[in-house]
């Protein structure tokens, strides 16, 4: 009994700390994803946790001269702050519940609803909570009514505003299309490459293949900060220069290490009873490589191909090198980091949709394909 | 012509073109230099075989020679000139960069790095690893620790930028001080020494998950008779664990150490847009961008050291390489 007991208890802490290590993983990202549909004057007037409650923000309007009456020996200015048109948006239906108002733009909520507050011009300003005010002044206000700054509730308002904003005005559509651009030719071209090396070097016998298998492991460690400027004086020097095909050629050239250990890793633990027989039976080496280990490395093939994927598609380093800083050639990440992140620093909602685009196509190929992502971690870690 | 119509066509020329090689290559080894027929077959025979490893060999390696081999030597060579790239000054990059204050800094914070990231990541892999091991929902939760794998180091960053914001009405860290009474919010990227500790966490974040991947495998591969053997002795699920379990994956954990090293020192991205640099953040990859495209003397003398750094753990590598291989 005592034992069962135990067991249980530990069962429970075992979920409880799972449960807790999730939380605590997930709660950034979900941060984000919520940041980036709330409309932005809501972001930074409550955390992102609060999000479904309504906000206290403050809105300024001004009153209306021309509704200006006299009455006994005052001239009387009287109206809703929520029907004016500047904040139409937020206030749809001219209703709302003010929680406190001011007269001015430093103390915005300075009184209470209700309660009266002197004109810095002379006179008295009330506004009530459903909204109504009323100005009163023993002169004329003039052409201008006075300002009033109030506070209200607001229903919480998700839009896809953001998005709109940062793939329109702020050119992510291009920089999304840029990123693709380079992610794809980067990809397909080094597996074809690394295919054959690797076939060579897992089935071929022939002098210098430690030695190569041993260079290909060293390379794999070789830090890419090394590659940048003799390779970018290389470029130039070929008339590559900084372009698309530069980058192509850089991330093709980076990624050859993995994708050989990986895939000769994989081909080398092949039956070598089919490849024997195949030899017997008078194939070539090429027809081996390409009619049977070729077609039965598709997993290899694919953990790469994945790898490589997320590796390009995420890359800061090589694109802020290896490709043009004006505004036509920038992939996502360079945008963000240099274009948004500079000027749009405070801009929150720019800037949670900016990353959501940014990580959403990377998510879907890991949700959608993870069983090879981690046969592929596997096969190149563990022995 | 548009740079995504570019993409496509150098997919079809770039596939077309290894194609084109390697059944050409081959066709001119097989059909023209050794036919496998007439007078000289049997030697034909063996010279192609012989030639051809180096046919399938050639691309990959004249590809990675030329961007990775050369540069080693080119950075070096690079590294000895001043800033124009004609003046030889020897190893005077290297002087003014010891006697750099940020650079100094730099080397300690990369230090604190190697030494924080690694260990952490691993740490909460391990223990990842094994809670969710036989948990009925263990791969959902597995899921969701390996996530942030997918995002980039700049989304990581940005997404953490909600978690740090200056701003109790943004920042989760600010808003529970607020919560717990502090009067005001706090630049946690501006606290000087522990500011590199709040970086670090993003990329511990990050790589947890791939650790915790690699010793679920691990973990997974262990015999279940020792397990048994030691329950039966009476071992509680602690002892099971660091006794038992940990020792048998222990060229596992290794391996994962290693590799997030590697990649600790390739990191520049986290630095970059969280903080640039500033507030005594700096680290040697992202001190090293500070000077691409400015003085390349430099860059490339920074590139070096951190070659350097990396160096015996690559020898390493290469030895643990070579033993598997026999």
């Amino acid at each position: 009994m005592q034992v069962a007991g135990q067991k249980s208890r530990l069962a429970w802490a075992v979920h409880l700390s799972v449960a807790a290590l999730v939380v605590l993983w997930i709660i950034p990202t979900v941060g984000l994803l919520i940041s980036s549909f709330r409309d932005r004057d809501q972001i930074s007037a409550s955390g992102w946790w609060q999000s479904p409650l309504a906000v206290e923000q403050t809105y300024r309007t001004r009153a209306d001269a021309g509704a200006e009456r006299q009455e006994g020996g005052l001239y009387v200015i009287e109206g809703n702050v929520f029907a004016g048109e500047e904040n139409a948006d937020a206030f749809a239906a001219a209703r709302g519940t003010v929680t406190g108002f001011g007269i001015t733009g430093r103390a915005p909520a300075a009184f209470a609803p209700g309660s009266e507050a002197e004109l810095r011009g002379g006179g008295t300003l009330t506004v009530a909570q459903d909204g109504a005010f009323r100005a009163a002044a023993s002169d004329s206000f003039g052409r201008r009514g006075p300002t009033i700054y109030f506070e209200a509730e607001t229903p919480p308002r998700f839009t896809l505003e953001n998005y709109s904003r940062v793939l329109g005005a702020d050119q992510m559509n291009l920089a999304f299309i840029n990123t693709l651009t380079v992610t794809v030719p980067a990809t397909v071209i080094p597996i074809l490459i690394a295919a054959f090396a690797a076939y060579a070097l897992a089935w071929m016998e022939f002098p210098g293949r430690g030695l190569l298998i041993a260079a290909v492991v060293g390379l794999l460690v070789v830090p890419l900060q090394l590659a940048l400027v003799p390779l970018l004086s290389l470029h130039f020097k070929v008339g590559v220069g900084q372009s698309f095909l530069g980058i192509w050629m850089a991330h093709t050239g980076f990624g050859l290490p993995l994708a050989v250990y990986l895939l000769r890793n994989y081909m080398a633990g092949l039956p070598r009873d089919i490849i024997e027989s195949a030899r017997v039976d008078g194939a070539t080496d090429f027809q081996i490589f390409t009619r049977i280990v070729l077609p039965l490395s598709f997993p290899a093939l694919a953990s790469f191909a994945i790898f490589q994927f997320l590796w390009v598609w995420n890359d800061l380093l090589v694109a802020k090198v290896f490709l043009p800083s004006t505004d036509e050639a920038k992939v996502m990440t360079v945008k963000i980091a240099d274009d948004l992140l500079g000027s749009r620093g405070g801009d929150w909602g720019i800037l949670a949709a900016a990353a959501f685009i940014s990580i959403a196509v990377p998510l879907l190929v890991f949700f959608t394909l993870q069983r090879y992502l981690v046969r592929g971690l596997l096969a190149g870690s563990v022995k | 012509m548009t740079p995504l119509l570019q993409g496509l066509v150098t997919i079809v020329l770039g596939v077309g073109g290894c194609i084109a090689y390697f059944y050409g290559a081959n066709l001119l080894l097989d059909k023209v230099l050794f036919p496998a027929r007439g007078p000289k077959i049997g030697r034909n025979i063996t010279r192609a075989n012989m030639v051809r490893p180096w046919l399938f060999l050639f691309p990959a390696l004249f590809v990675l020679g030329l961007y990775l081999a050369y540069p080693v030597v080119g950075s070096f060579w690079r590294s000895l000139y001043g800033r124009d790239g004609d003046s030889f000054i020897g190893l005077g990059n290297y002087q003014a960069l010891f006697a750099d204050e940020t650079f100094r800094t730099a080397v300690v914070n990369n230090l604190l790095w190697v030494l924080v990231v690694p260990a952490a990541a691993t740490f909460f892999g391990l223990i990842a690893a094994q809670l969710t091991d036989r948990l009925s929902w263990g791969n959902i939760a597995k899921s969701i620790i390996f996530m942030p794998m997918a995002i980039s180091f700049v989304g990581a960053s940005l997404i953490w930028k909600f978690v740090y914001a200056n701003d109790a009405d943004i920042g989760l860290i600010n808003a529970i001080r607020t919560g717990l009474g502090a009067d005001e919010a706090v630049d946690v990227m501006q606290v000087p020494f522990w500011n590199n500790f709040f970086l670090m966490v993003i990329l511990i974040w990050i790589q947890t998950g791939f650790a915790m991947v690699i010793l679920s495998a691990a973990l997974r591969g262990i015999p279940e008779e020792t397990v048994e053997a030691a329950i039966i002795d009476g071992a509680n699920p602690f002892q099971i664990f660091f006794r038992i379990k940990v020792p048998q994956i222990m060229g596992t954990i290794v391996v994962v150490w290693t590799t997030i090293t590697f990649l600790v020192l390739k990191v520049f991205d986290i630095v970059y847009t969280m903080t640039g640099g500033n507030f005594g953040t700096q680290i040697l990859p992202s001190y090293m961008m500070s000077y691409m495209f400015r003085d390349d003397g430099r860059a490339t003398a920074v590139a070096f050291v951190i070659m350097l750094i990396v160096l015996p753990v690559m020898v390493w590598n290469i030895l643990q390489a070579r033993k598997e291989l026999r």
